[in-house]
């Protein structure tokens, strides 16, 4: 009877740390979001969106910023699409086990948790030392660099979910297989490939490490992507920093926006896997 | 994949004659697809390699110049134009190894509770709030970090373990520091809750392939959930496991701006857990945009090329682990 009663107690106890644990997420989640709100909310107003960042003491909002970072992640996005897809293509097409193709594989999956501030620091290298001036340019090639190995990954796993059935039929049909991968692969997995999108999208749009040295900020707006260019996570960092209590007011605003719209693009990726299921 | 490597399931008609040049211009565009894939994955292989390289290169003045004193010494010194690593390397490993001791029991927890206890209904839901705690930027968690929880743990917690501290203990040395809430200790909290969601989301992908029949066995033998879980699904995820865990510390060895706001970035080696430190990737956040000069951009360079250094080979080994099978 002892030992059922010291088995029945130690399951007790796992049991309720298992809830704990998972409530001390939750609660996590919610501390968060409830400071972001409280805090962002009151300086969300229509200057905001009209009016570029403020010297201290002076009415302002965050345009520039907010335009610099849409610029910046929409340049990012072009770029990782085309090369995130066709590598990912090639991964599950073409590259079947050959050992080239699993080193791609390993080195991709690497570089999808490598630290973001390398990644700053590669471009400045490469890009910013050698033009000797920070740029948006810039800022979009490390975000690019950034979104790539998220839509390659997710590319390849969809790839390989499709059917062989329907790769042989359109080549039974005639079709050449770049057509093949064209019209009936690539058409059959674009719900994946959106959703991969969406949730590079939402990487990069909050990151703000490798953005500190390649875009910088600009106090101004402006959009010649070829200068120092305004963006929502730098200005956050600096103004969060600042001494001056309506530019840490602005941040949480800023914060506020970033996270919110990182986490609904989030939502949308996750409905749209749901929707591809379930079809 | 080519044309031939497609397997004819069923015998077919005679086909019927294409026209010679179509299908010489679709071959030859095959070809050329089939570059333009295969120099997109060549482009991945070349940027991870051009990371190495340029750091390499950028960081070479800094090891030419001090040696194997970079790794030794914890001196930081712009003025004088003295740098050493140890401090920022020391802090690395210290705030990721205690995010990782806070984060592993905890992120179990989760992953257990939605694959064994979460009531189906919740499922999706809960899973969901997990997975948005690891899209919240990590600025986000660095604002939070510093303007809510450092003070809210400087005065419930800080404080008190401070005023509880015999004077002369050792307990006193190891709670000194600036009440602040800005410390290694509150960096590895932030740090945990940045890395739980994705450890809890490949260990639950790892519970999932426990086959049911295996689990329903135990189960049918009288064996209570804990029993289940830590003498059947744990062991059979073990490899995975740690691999798991491993892809949690790259996470939060290369994690930069939410530690840079709240670990209070102090240089030299850090002597407490409430002390302010600062890790590799929080010196070069906040240095590198103003570096005073050629040896200190170096320097910066030079510890950029040991994080990646640390981080790849954690990476690699926590890949290496998980396998494919579970998808992270």
């Amino acid at each position: 009877m002892n030992r059922r009663l010291t088995r029945n107690v130690g399951n007790a106890a796992f049991l309720a740390f298992c809830w704990a644990a998972t409530g001390l997420a939750l609660l996590a989640l919610a501390a968060i979001l409830w400071s972001l709100l409280k805090q962002g909310i009151g300086g969300l107003d229509a200057n905001v969106f009209t009016m570029s960042t403020p010297a201290p003491g002076s009415e302002g909002g965050l345009l520039n910023a907010i335009l610099g970072s849409v610029m910046m992640c929409a340049l990012a996005m072009l770029g990782a699409v085309v090369i995130g897809v066709l590598a990912g293509t090639w991964l599950a097409e073409y590259a079947k086990a050959s050992r080239y193709g699993a080193l791609v594989r390993f080195l991709n999956d690497v570089l999808l948790s490598a630290p973001s501030i390398l990644v700053g620091l590669f471009v400045y290298e490469i890009i910013v030392a050698p033009t000797k001036g920070f740029s948006g340019y810039a800022g979009a090639v490390a975000l690019a660099l950034l979104a790539v190995p998220v839509i390659t990954r997710t590319t390849e796993d969809v790839l390989r979910l499709q059917p062989v059935a329907l790769r042989e039929a359109s080549v039974a049909l005639g079709a050449p297989v770049w057509r093949t991968i064209l019209a009936v692969v690539w058409k059959a997995a674009q719900g994946g490939m959106l959703t991969g999108a969406l949730l590079a999208f939402a990487r990069i749009s909050g990151e703000t490490a490798p953005l500190l040295f390649t875009a910088l900020n600009n106090q101004f707006l402006n959009l010649n992507l070829g200068q120092p260019t305004a963006n929502l996570p730098v200005v956050i960092f600096q103004y969060a920093l600042s001494a001056y209590d309506d530019w840490r007011r602005l941040a949480w605003t800023g914060a506020m926006l970033i996270a919110l719209s990182v986490l609904a693009v989030t939502i949308v990726a996750r409905l749209l896997t749901r929707e591809l299921r379930r079809s | 994949m080519r044309t031939e490597d497609y397997a004819l399931s069923i015998a077919t008609p005679e086909p019927v004659e294409a026209s010679p040049a179509r299908t010489a211009r679709g071959a030859a565009f095959d070809r050329l697809f089939e570059a333009l894939c295969f120099s997109a994955a060549t482009f991945l292989l070349c940027a991870l390699g051009g990371i190495i390289v340029s750091l390499a290169i950028g960081g070479w003045p800094a090891f030419a110049k001090f040696g194997f004193h970079f790794f030794t010494t914890a001196t930081w010194d712009p003025v004088a134009e003295v740098y050493g690593a140890l401090g920022a390397i020391v802090g690395t490993l210290a705030t990721s190894a205690l995010a990782l001791i806070f984060a592993l029991p905890l992120s179990l927890g989760v992953a257990i509770f939605l694959v064994e206890l979460c009531p189906t209904v919740l499922r999706r839901p809960i899973g969901t709030a997990v997975e948005l705690l690891a899209g919240i930027p990590s600025i986000v968690y660095g604002m939070w970090g510093l303007f809510v929880f450092a003070p809210w743990f400087a005065m419930h917690i800080q404080m008190p373990l401070m005023m509880a501290a015999p004077a002369g203990s050792v307990w006193e040395k190891l709670v000194a520091g600036v009440p602040n809430g800005a410390n290694i200790l509150t960096a590895s909290v932030i740090l945990a809750i940045m890395i739980l969601p994705f450890m809890a989301a490949t260990l639950r992908e790892l519970m999932l392939t426990v086959p049911s029949q295996v689990r329903e066995s135990a189960y049918g033998l009288g064996s209570t959930t804990f029993e289940v879980v830590r003498k059947v699904s744990l062991p059979y995820v073990r490899t995975g496991a740690i691999g798991a865990v491993m892809l949690g510390l790259g996470r939060a060895l290369g994690e930069t701006m939410a530690v840079t706001f709240i670990i209070g970035n102090a240089h030299g080696l850090p002597t407490a857990v409430f002390a302010s430190g600062a890790t590799i990737a929080s010196t070069i956040a906040n240095e590198f945009a103003e570096a005073t000069g050629e040896m200190h951009t170096a320097s910066l360079i030079a510890l950029g090329l040991v994080l990646f250094v640390i981080t790849f080979v954690v990476l690699a080994l926590a890949r290496l682990l998980i396998g494919r099978q579970a998808h992270a």
